[in-house]
Parts: C-alpha cells; sequence; structure tokens
C-alpha cells in the first residue's frame, strides 16, 4: 500500500486500489440532514442508557494521562489537574470517556471500509503541499487540544452534548468557535481553497 | 420513578458497564464517518460557505437528541436530573471555545472527527490526532499557571431554560426555529459560493423539518414532570420509607456522619430566621423551604460520597423537603429524627444557656429558649462525640449514584 500524496482526491466516484482496505468501491456520503438525524439519536441514546453524553477530548486526556503516570508518577500525583487523572492509584484508563474514545476509532474505520474510503492519503488544498498540511494539522491539533481542555470539552463532549441537554455554558462555547473560526478563515484562505 | 437512565454499573459490573459506552461510540464514529467528517476539506469547506455539512449535521444532531430527551423526559421515561448537562464557567467557555475555532481552521479537523480521519487512514488526520495529544498535554502542563481564571465564572448546572426563566418547551421551539432558519440560509450560501443546485436536494428535508417543529410543540403540549407529579410516581415506593423510619437518622448517627471523612454532610436547616439564629448544627445550611427546589441543580452536583440531610424544629417540614429532594433524585438523603428538638435533647447539656420549656411548643416549633442566640457558637452546635454515650440504629446508606459518572465531556 503506498502512501498517495501530493494530490487532494475527492473520495467521492473514485475507485481505490487493490487490497482489503481499498478493494471495496467508493461509496458517496451521506446526506447531511440524515447524518444530523443519525447522529442526533446516537446522541440521544447515549443520554438515554448512560446520562452522559458524547466526547472525545476527554478520552484523549486520560490515554495521555495513562502514559504520563507511566513515565513519571510523582509528577502525576503533585499537579492538582493531573492528580484526577492519574493521581495515587487510580488507573485513568478506568474511564467511560476511553472506551468511547477506542469505539469512535473502530466505527469510524468500519465505516470508512464498508465504504471504500481507507485510501491512505493526505487530503489537502489545491494550493499547498502535503508537508505543509501535515505542519498545519499538527499545529490546529495542539490549538484544538488546548482549546478543547480549556473549555472543559469538545465540539462532540461540549456543544454536541451540551447544546443537546441546553447548557448555557454550552450554547455559549459553540458560538464562540463558529466566531474564532469563521474570524480566522478569510486570512487562511489560500490553505483551503 | 423514570426507569432511564440505567444503573449500567450495577445492571454489567464496573467494566461490563464501559462496553455499553464502546458501542455508543462506535455508532458515534460510524456516523461521523458516514457524514463525511473524517475529510478535512469538507470540514473547512464550513468556514467559506462553501459546504455546510457541519452545520447541518451538528445543528440537526442537537435539535434530534434535544427534542427527543425532552419528549422522553415529559413522558416520565427519562430522568433529566440525572443526565449530565455540562457546568458553565462562562469565559472559559468563550476563551475555550476561541481558541478551538482558530484550531478548527487551521488544522481542519475538531478531536472527534480527527479520530475518525485517522481511523480511514488520513495522514492529516493522524498528525492532527498527534497535535491534539500534544495540546491536551501541554494544557495539563500549564493550567496552574492560570487556575484562577479557568475557575473563574462558575454558574453550575445553568441551563438555558432557567437563565431565560421560560418554560423549556418554547426554548426547544425557538431553538429548532433557529436551526431551520439556519439550514436554509446555509443552503443558499452553499448555491451562492459552492455552486450547489438546490432543485437536486430532496424533498424529504421539508418533511424532516415539518416533524421537528411538530415534535417541538408536542414537547410544549406535553410539558415536564413537576415536583409533584415527581413525587407521586415515587410515592408507593417512598413513603413506605417515611412510615417505617427508615430514613430519620439519630442525632448521634448524624454527629457521626459529620465527623466521617469520608462522608460529606450537606445539612439543610429549613426553619426561620429566628430560629436558626438561636440556635442551628455547625454547618448548617438555612434555605427556606419554598426555595429549595432552586437549590436542586447545585445539590446535583455535589460529589457522590454526599449525603443530604433536612432538618426542621421537629419534622414535618424537614419531611416536605426530604420528599422534594427524593422526587428530584437527589440521592441519599436523610431526614434529622427530632429535628433540632431531638438534637437538643440530646446535647443541650453542652450548653448552660440552652433551656427547655416546661410547655409543649406546638408541632414544628423550637421546645428551646436561650438568654443568648448563639447560632453555631452554641457548644450544643458542636458536640464532642466522646462526652455523650450514643447508640442508635445505623440507617445511612450511601447509594450508589445512577446517571452520569460526572466530568461529562468525558
Amino acid at each position: 500500500m503506498a502512501v498517495e500524496t501530493g494530490k487532494h482526491a475527492s473520495p467521492q466516484g473514485t475507485k481505490g486500489g487493490g487490497g482489503f482496505f481499498t478493494s471495496r468501491p467508493t461509496k458517496p456520503y451521506i446526506h447531511p440532514y440524515l447524518g444530523g438525524a443519525l447522529l442526533g439519536l446516537v446522541l440521544f441514546l447515549s443520554f438515554f442508557l448512560t446520562g452522559n453524553g458524547l466526547g472525545a477530548s476527554g478520552g484523549l486526556n486520560n490515554i495521555i494521562g495513562f502514559f504520563q503516570d507511566l513515565v513519571a508518577p510523582d509528577h502525576m500525583d503533585q499537579v492538582p489537574y493531573l492528580v484526577k487523572i492519574a493521581g495515587g492509584d487510580k488507573n485513568p484508563l478506568d474511564t467511560w470517556s476511553v472506551f468511547g474514545v477506542l469505539g469512535t476509532i473502530l466505527g469510524g474505520f468500519v465505516s470508512g471500509w464498508l465504504n471504500g474510503r481507507l485510501k491512505v492519503e493526505t487530503v489537502h488544498g489545491p494550493r499547498i503541499t502535503p508537508r505543509t498540511r501535515w505542519f498545519m494539522a499538527f499545529a490546529g491539533g495542539a490549538i484544538m487540544g488546548y482549546g478543547a481542555r480549556f473549555a472543559r470539552g469538545c465540539t462532540s463532549g461540549h456543544a454536541l452534548s451540551g447544546g443537546a441537554t441546553l447548557s448555557a455554558g454550552a450554547w455559549a462555547f459553540m458560538f464562540a468557535v463558529f466566531a474564532g473560526g469563521y474570524a480566522l478563515a478569510y486570512f487562511l484562505r489560500k490553505f483551503w481553497n | 420513578m423514570a426507569p432511564f437512565p440505567l444503573t449500567l454499573s450495577t445492571l454489567l459490573g464496573h467494566w461490563g458497564q464501559y462496553a455499553v459506552y464502546a458501542l455508543i461510540g462506535f455508532a458515534f464514529g460510524f456516523v461521523l464517518e458516514s457524514a463525511g467528517f473524517g475529510n478535512s476539506m469538507k470540514l473547512a469547506g464550513q468556514f467559506y460557505f462553501k459546504d455546510l455539512t457541519v452545520l447541518k449535521v451538528m445543528f440537526g444532531a442537537i435539535v434530534t437528541a434535544m427534542v427527543l430527551i425532552f419528549a422522553a423526559s415529559g413522558l416520565g421515561l427519562l430522568d433529566y436530573n440525572l443526565i449530565y448537562v455540562n457546568t458553565t464557567y462562562l469565559w472559559p467557555d468563550i476563551v475555550g471555545g476561541l481558541i478551538m475555532g482558530v484550531g478548527f481552521i487551521v488544522g481542519g479537523f475538531c478531536p472527534g472527527t480527527s479520530l475518525v480521519a485517522m481511523a480511514t487512514r488520513k495522514i492529516d488526520g493522524l498528525f492532527f490526532v498527534l497535535g491534539g495529544l500534544f495540546g491536551i498535554f501541554l494544557f495539563g502542563e500549564t493550567v496552574d499557571l492560570f487556575a484562577g481564571f479557568w475557575n473563574s465564572s462558575y454558574l453550575g448546572r445553568l441551563t438555558l431554560q432557567d437563565w431565560l426563566g421560560l418554560p423549556v418547551g418554547i426554548v426547544l421551539l425557538a431553538i429548532v426555529l433557529m436551526a431551520l432558519f439556519m439550514f436554509w440560509g446555509g443552503e443558499h450560501l452553499e448555491r451562492i459560493f459552492g455552486g450547489k443546485d438546490l432543485k437536486r436536494e430532496p424533498k424529504a428535508r421539508y418533511a424532516g423539518a415539518g416533524a421537528l417543529a411538530l415534535a417541538a410543540v408536542a414537547v410544549i403540549l406535553i410539558g415536564q414532570p413537576s415536583t409533584a407529579d415527581k413525587w407521586q410516581a415515587l410515592e408507593t415506593e417512598k413513603a413506605p420509607l417515611l412510615a417505617e423510619r427508615a430514613v430519620q437518622i439519630h442525632p448521634g448517627e448524624l454527629l457521626d456522619a459529620l465527623h466521617n471523612d469520608a462522608l460529606k454532610v450537606v445539612l439543610l436547616d429549613v426553619r426561620n430566621e429566628a430560629d436558626y439564629n438561636l440556635f442551628h448544627v455547625a454547618g448548617a445550611r438555612r434555605v427556606k423551604l419554598d426555595e429549595l427546589h432552586d437549590l436542586i441543580p447545585s445539590l446535583l452536583l455535589e460529589p457522590a460520597n454526599t449525603i443530604f440531610v433536612t432538618t426542621s424544629n421537629d419534622e414535618t417540614a424537614a419531611t416536605e423537603a426530604w420528599k422534594l429532594l427524593t422526587a428530584e433524585s437527589v440521592p441519599n438523603a436523610y431526614i434529622l429524627e427530632g429535628g433540632i428538638n431531638g438534637w437538643l435533647d440530646t446535647f443541650a447539656s453542652a450548653d448552660p444557656t440552652l433551656r427547655r420549656l416546661a410547655a409543649a411548643a406546638g408541632d414544628d416549633r423550637l421546645r428551646y429558649e436561650s438568654a443568648m442566640a448563639l447560632g453555631a457558637r452554641s457548644p450544643a452546635a458542636t458536640p464532642e462525640v466522646h462526652e455523650f454515650s450514643l447508640e442508635y440504629t445505623p440507617k445511612i446508606q450511601l447509594q450508589l449514584k445512577k446517571g452520569p459518572s460526572g466530568g461529562g465531556c468525558g
């Protein structure tokens, strides 16, 4: 499986190569409104069955905490924020959000496999190189990860889950996310268009 | 009592409960990928008005889940008090949101969607996940530098309906209409900036829009259960506890609980101000019975090892308070047996200024008087455990919290 980079290809209509992961024909995405309704149903079932919503950054937080605890357990016991994750005997992986994250990765993989979207590629704007895109993705990820913990939740855990349960802070957060994105979009247009 | 959410740890065991979260996560990842959220160009298109999939999926999901949650709550199937509502730290929420917006347009994903992109072997997704982990790590290492700000403007479990003072159904309908308006506007932006042909969009979306609006109206008509409704639903289960005196705890047990480091005791004193000033148990919070309901959102956020004890002069008002707490799903609620009169019958000898009235004072009236209103400074407010030989039948049993494990965003 060669790493294909350098050109952005829309997944729609393209055929994958051979091999187990890419032998299936690429199917188009489902309609956004259908996606929204299905996602809403999943979100509702999460609250209905467990009382908790969906999340990603909290689980990632605990996974990071697990590795930090392996390397520097004393440090984890001394910083107040980190004590809650892996203080003392606490196992940072013994949390529902970690299992939610693992499920999310698997679910995304299975959907990508069934719909022929497992091609190894770098999706990027036509005017930048894959290398630039990698750098931007890492930088954006770092900013996002920092912001997600700052706001005590990410797009899924705070905006989506808090939005559906009518949390006032979640709605303020959601509008701030869009405001931040739109405020900077013009200056970054060459990266995406 | 509303049967949902389930107490998963009891049903499936400590590790078994996580299977449910993994399955829900699976469905979440599957739907995200199916909707195109593993593709950064599609996500970034949101910010150039070319492709508003992000808006449609996100708000579509929020309004769908919201209407279902409050319909289920209105029908008595789901207990809204037991689901996790993200707590509000207003300014950190806004600043964190702005930072995330910047990260979104720079990196092209949010944390959940980057997982799906990585899972479908997108290299930019992998880099984003690595960056995200680094950012999370960095936050944990730097949060102490601005912990004051990070913990500021805390408003607890503040909901839009409480903030606006409107019935939840009205808020729901307003949000649904706002979302539909945004969808309509979004489609036209896609037509103008993305060259999309709206005639090829499925007609079924009008039916969906109508169904959502109707569902919101239905939630208005159903309404949400009042405290009285909730108590009525619970009465056959909970009233026997009162009759069997299973929840009235002896003053000695309260004193021991106050000294038990493993428990947090929230003592709610529902007497009038004069009685409270005359004497109250150290640490007791005075709250008027008719204002107790407003405290529920904050009581629900107390840690899992909290016990709530209501007290009045005897037990009448305290029992009403207990019913309210129980109906609103506040766990581990108890009543001080005999109220403050009972407490003082046990401990008044510690304070010579307190004198028991000769004549009965009437139901739920204070039977003690004092030349000095010492409040909690009275030695009887903090009696020495070893000076009294107390024998009682222990009744406190810490119940596992049903529903959210807290910490929401998971």
